[in-house]
């Protein structure tokens, strides 16, 4: 099966990148194989619906499983829509949290967090 | 003739401005700040035309799809997606290009028309006026504005009161606009979201002055301001507990002598400034 990671670098020794919807790269680890694999995440470039884009990425990969920080509303219908399930590593590079993931100490994650979460602007308070 | 009243800054006073200055000089007023338009609270009129907004989203066929993708992929909005149950629609995100419809090789897709908001037009004593409201939880103001502006395409004059800000929704307001009446009070959160929608205005080839609003006798920050950047001064409105007093009640501040008095000089000066531009 195939387990997806959202991380800033292109490999195994990457940090975890807690934003789901504009982590530049997903690492996608084939339990089958051992392999690692890393492809760019449309939702970084898009100028709106990133997390749609980053769902759609990881839904073309055929992968059944996500390991991210926190996910928004749009992207958790999509994945849940695909039977795709998240959980959330304390581990920081993208092979330890692979490994939290096989010894199923880590936690899943179950409900979207508020839109733009991981945009970094929860202060802002508009006009 | 479209007068716009921008501001950058939220609460600098563009309806105050665009509801005394609209009745004073019986132009049309024109509510254009859909998400939360509050002109009519002073303007009182009975409408007598409502006009729903609907934005065409797609409908996809699933007895005819091939799961293709063609449809997702054009997407510029991130709108559709593919799932192994088919395709999946995210309403709030869809433009209503249609974009989707016309790449599909299975003729699988149909439009439904879906109702983001209204324009409401109406008259009370002294002029017409017209508003959008954007339904609440609807994300794009775009649509509404723009039918909106469906309705002041005539010979008549409008006063168009823009929402705040710079962008989108700003800049739809703004389209075939002839002059822009900017409104700040003299502080410095003023002036930084001002120099915003100036520039806005510029890019725009659309000519403008400014009015101060909130004046007090401390500060020069305003009208140094347009002496550098040499923007028409077309009047000032000063801080005065009169005005605080009438808005609480949903008056016009032209109710009163001496604000008319002022209102009625800014409107020759915006006379003056549209005979030269």
């Amino acid at each position: 099966m195939k387990i997806c990671v959202s991380s800033i670098g292109k490999d195994k020794n990457s940090q975890v990148d807690l934003r789901f919807g504009r982590c530049p790269y997903f690492i996608i680890f084939d339990t089958d194989t051992g392999k690692y694999k890393a492809v760019e995440n449309r939702g970084m470039t898009s100028s709106g619906g990133a997390g749609i884009a980053a769902a759609q990425t990881v839904i073309d990969e055929n992968a059944e499983v996500v390991l991210t920080g926190s996910i928004g509303p749009n992207a958790m219908d999509l994945l849940k829509a695909s039977d795709i399930k998240a959980f959330k590593p304390a581990g920081s590079t993208v092979e330890k949290a692979i490994e939290e993931y096989g010894s199923m100490q880590i936690e899943e994650i179950c409900e979207a967090a508020p839109a733009h979460f991981g945009m970094g602007n929860q202060n802002r308070r508009g006009w | 003739m479209q007068i716009a009243v921008l501001s950058g800054k939220g609460g600098t006073g563009k309806t105050t401005v665009a509801t005394n200055l609209a009745t004073i000089m019986k132009y049309r007023y024109v509510d254009c700040d859909v998400e939360e338009p509050n002109g009519f609270l002073f303007l009182s009129p009975d409408i007598n035309q409502v006009v729903e907004v609907d934005i065409p989203n797609p409908v996809v066929d699933r007895d005819l799809c091939t799961t293709c993708s063609k449809c997702v992929n054009i997407c510029q909005f991130n709108a559709l997606a593919v799932t192994k149950k088919g395709i999946l629609l995210f309403e709030k995100m869809c433009h209503g290009c249609g974009a989707c419809i016309i790449v599909c090789s299975e003729d699988a897709i149909t439009e439904k028309g879906r109702n983001v908001g209204r324009v409401e037009i109406g008259e009370n004593k002294d002029t017409e006026c017209i508003r959008g409201i954007l339904n609440i939880g609807e994300p794009m103001s775009g649509p509404v504005i723009s039918k909106v502006k469906e309705y002041i395409n005539d010979s008549e004059s409008s006063i168009i009161d823009c929402p705040p800000g710079s962008s989108c929704n700003v800049v739809k307001a703004l389209d075939g606009v002839d002059y822009a009446i900017f409104v700040s009070e003299p502080t410095e959160f003023g002036i930084h979201d001002l120099r915003i929608v100036v520039e806005l205005a510029k890019k725009a080839g659309i000519p403008y002055g400014l009015i101060i609003n909130m004046a007090d006798s401390g500060s020069t920050l305003l009208q140094d301001y347009c002496r550098k950047e040499s923007i028409k001064l077309l009047g000032t409105i000063p801080y005065d507990i009169k005005a605080a007093r009438l808005y609480s009640k949903g008056k016009l501040l032209i109710e009163d002598e001496s604000f008319r008095d002022i209102f009625s000089r800014i409107a020759d000066s915006i006379r003056e400034e549209l005979k030269c531009s």
